[in-house]
């Protein structure tokens, strides 16, 4: 099971060893895992994908809200939630046809196009993990050169 | 506001907590604390290791139940008190220690005697402060204490960098301090607790599972209202032994890999368990599945993440478990619920208790387990302190030594650290001077600790070693015949050292005993005695701990005398 956890900390030197420690010493898994300041200079906000069974999830959820340096800790709905990750893909470029190809690919996903050069095209996208996944497996067949990816944001939709 | 230096306000900050006295060991990168702990009210009691000293503050917690306090100075000081952290916050017991540290512009360049004990102790605190301005001192010593004591209490450490503790600031001292993300109690669910009740009610074998919990909040007098009034048994964990007085006709027992048989028959026929304030350790309930099999367990906590992390409960109450049990006996005694004592489950629990009394085999020699530990329950008074190390002394104590007086007996049971008893009783003497203080301790795990002796002899904390002598690392060797096909290694301890002499060497008295009556005698020396006495007892070394519950497997699967 995937789960998305939105987790609101002081904003503070040390939290994040702290709440990736948490996960390595309890043996949970972190997915992904992106944090930024909010509109709250005094918080930070951690958003956390994570794997697991419905009884560890829960686990982390408490562990993490047992933290002292946690304000909040929720566990989104992926169906009511907004989430979302940026990555960029460098992609190789062996032939003239694949520029078409690629460019293609990149306008059926939305995903804009950078640093196109002869041999090598770089694209960058910000949609679902799944999306991503998806968009990184068609990529694959003209050998992806390098990837970099944000992690999930995620905000519920209409508040709480 | 007046302006003082970090570490003045640091002695201040202690003073208005109401710390008497300190444990530690001086160094460079505390001294100047040190400077001010000599013009302070404050006691300090000086260890020969730091380890010590943590183990020290740690039992000073355990019994009364106010933090206690350790020194230490950087590096390898700070280093040295990990263990203690980490035993003190498996066993969630008050602690803060306070640490020097390198100055704030040599952070992180590898200085002498630098090392980054935030983040080592980080998994093994329940939090960790680093002053960086000598103006945080006052808060940070609130906020510490608040934390350690409150709630589950736990381990915190502050690490003071040098020139923080040199700088002075004007300072203000918070009465109180609030933490936005803590919230250390919840208010019991009432109406999860009429459920628990109703469980209880229309279970035909209840079972009351006390823990550590229980002797955290002192909740002594409401768990035995509320087993009176149900006629409930109660068997406890190793740690919560003695939450409930053992010669109870209620009380069955600790449970678990080395606990009565009694208890674990009990505990494994039961239908519903009350527990509370427990953990559900690997250690008490045996293999997790099995355990929770044809049970309902109500979980009473004060900490939510205990809930379903072991063990699935089908009610549970988050909150002090003093502050639940009064509401459960509140309820109880409104609905004017009252069970006869002429119920069939009571009787059948008396006649295992009866039967396991006649029938286990103990061994048969004049100075077994069995008989220097009933000896030693015989003579003690029964508000003395024990403490214990970590091995089959400790498992003896368990089976063998009853605690009349609830909330006299503390072990190292989560971390399970050698070395921890003697020290710990030191810091129980400090708390309590009034009471008789012993660890029973094993030759292996006195020597890790055995240097506390100068401690001991030159502060004035006499406590008694009451040490079950076999030579050997008894648990180790127990497991080395049993599943080891008797390759033994690395457990014989070649008689060294001679115990009585090593007493001697520090100034305390030394007596080696050789038969119960001499025990008897050596312990009354002990107990009128100005200076720590090493009782050493010689015992059979292939004596084992039964009965025994392998790792990995159920209750049900005692292995027992043969």
């Amino acid at each position: 099971m995937w789960a998305i956890l939105s987790i609101l900390v002081e904003n503070k030197p040390g939290i994040l060893f702290k709440v990736t420690h948490l996960f390595r010493s309890r043996n949970f898994n972190i997915d992904s895992i992106s944090v930024g300041t909010t509109q709250n200079p005094e918080f930070s906000k951690m958003t956390i994908t994570t794997i697991g069974d419905e009884k560890q999830i829960e686990q982390i959820v408490k562990q993490l809200d047992k933290m002292i340096d946690t304000i909040e800790v929720k566990r989104l709905d992926d169906k009511k939630t907004v989430y979302r990750e940026l990555v960029l893909f460098r992609v190789k470029v062996s032939k003239a046809s694949d520029t078409m190809e690629i460019n293609n690919i990149a306008n059926s996903f939305g995903a804009r196009i950078h640093d196109a050069r002869k041999d090598s095209i770089m694209l960058e996208l910000t949609a679902t993990p799944d999306q991503i996944d998806n968009l990184q497996e068609l990529l694959s067949k003209y050998e992806i050169l390098d990837i970099a990816k944000t992690g999930v944001a995620a905000l519920q939709r209409g508040g709480d | 506001m007046e302006t003082i230096s970090g570490a003045r306000a640091l002695m201040k900050a202690l003073e208005k907590e109401g710390v008497k006295e300190v444990f530690g060991l001086p160094g460079g990168a505390n001294l100047p604390m040190y400077d001010e702990l000599y013009k302070s009210n404050i006691r300090h009691i000086l260890v020969r290791h730091e380890q010590s000293a943590a183990h020290m503050a740690d039992g000073f917690g355990r019994v009364s139940r106010k933090a206690g306090v350790c020194f230490a100075t950087s590096g390898p000081g700070a280093t040295n008190i990990i263990t203690g952290l980490a035993t003190a916050q498996a066993d969630s017991s008050p602690m803060v220690a306070i640490t020097g540290q390198v100055p704030v512009n040599m952070i992180g360049r590898d200085a002498f005697q630098e090392s980054d004990i935030i983040g080592i102790a980080n998994p093994v605190v329940k939090y960790s402060f680093q002053p960086r301005h000598a103006s945080e001192i006052p808060t940070v010593v609130k906020k510490g204490f608040y934390i350690a004591e409150t709630g589950r209490p736990g381990a915190v450490l502050i690490d003071i960098p040098k020139d923080v503790q040199q700088n002075e600031a004007p300072m203000e001292f918070p009465e109180e301090v609030k933490i936005r993300g803590y919230r250390p109690w919840t208010d019991p669910d009432v109406t999860a607790i009429e459920k628990a009740i109703e469980l209880l009610l229309s279970s035909s074998k209840p079972v009351i599972l006390a823990g550590g919990g229980v002797i955290i909040s002192g909740a002594f007098a409401e768990l035995q209202s509320l087993a009176e009034m149900l006629m409930i048994p109660v068997v406890t964990t190793f740690k919560g032994k003695g939450a409930f007085q053992e010669t109870h006709p209620l009380s069955v027992g600790p449970i678990g890999m080395h606990g009565h048989a009694e208890a674990n028959k009990i505990m494994t026929e039961a239908d519903c368990v009350l527990a509370i304030g427990t953990r559900f350790s690997d250690r008490s309930v045996g293999k997790f599945e099995e355990f929770e099999r044809n049970l309902k367990i109500i979980h009473l906590d004060v900490d939510p993440a205990e809930i379903g992390k072991n063990q699935t409960t089908s009610i549970a109450v988050v909150g002090d478990v003093k502050a639940s049990l009064r509401i459960f006996v509140r309820l109880l005694l409104q609905k004017a619920t009252k069970k006869s004592d002429h119920n069939v489950w009571f009787e059948h629990v008396t006649e295992v208790k009866e039967y396991w009394k006649q029938n286990l085999k103990l061994h048969p020699g004049e100075l077994s387990a069995a008989k220097i530990l009933r000896k030693l329950r015989e003579v003690l008074p029964h508000q003395s302190i024990v403490t214990t190390e970590v091995g089959q002394h400790q498992m003896w104590a368990s089976l063998f030594y009853d605690v009349i007086h609830p909330g006299t007996f503390f072990s190292s049971t989560g971390l399970g650290t050698m070395g921890w008893g003697f020290p710990a009783a030191i810091g129980a003497k400090a708390a309590r001077p009034d009471l008789p203080v012993v660890d029973i301790a094993g030759d292996g795990s006195f020597n890790m600790t055995e240097n506390s002796l100068a401690t001991s002899v030159l502060d004035n904390l006499p406590v008694i070693v009451f040490l079950v002598n076999n030579n050997t690392l008894g648990m180790v060797a127990q497991w080395q015949r049993t599943f080891y096909d008797r390759r033994m290694i690395g457990v014989d301890q070649k008689r060294c050292p001679d115990y009585v002499k090593l007493a001697e060497s520090y100034g305390a008295q030394g007596i080696r005993v050789g038969n119960l009556e001499e025990l008897g005698n050596a312990i009354k020396t002990g107990l009128k005695s100005d200076v720590a006495t090493v009782i050493d007892i010689p015992i059979d070394p292939e004596e084992d701990v039964l009965p025994f519950v392998a790792p990995g497997t159920s209750l049900k699967d005692m292995i027992l005398p043969s």
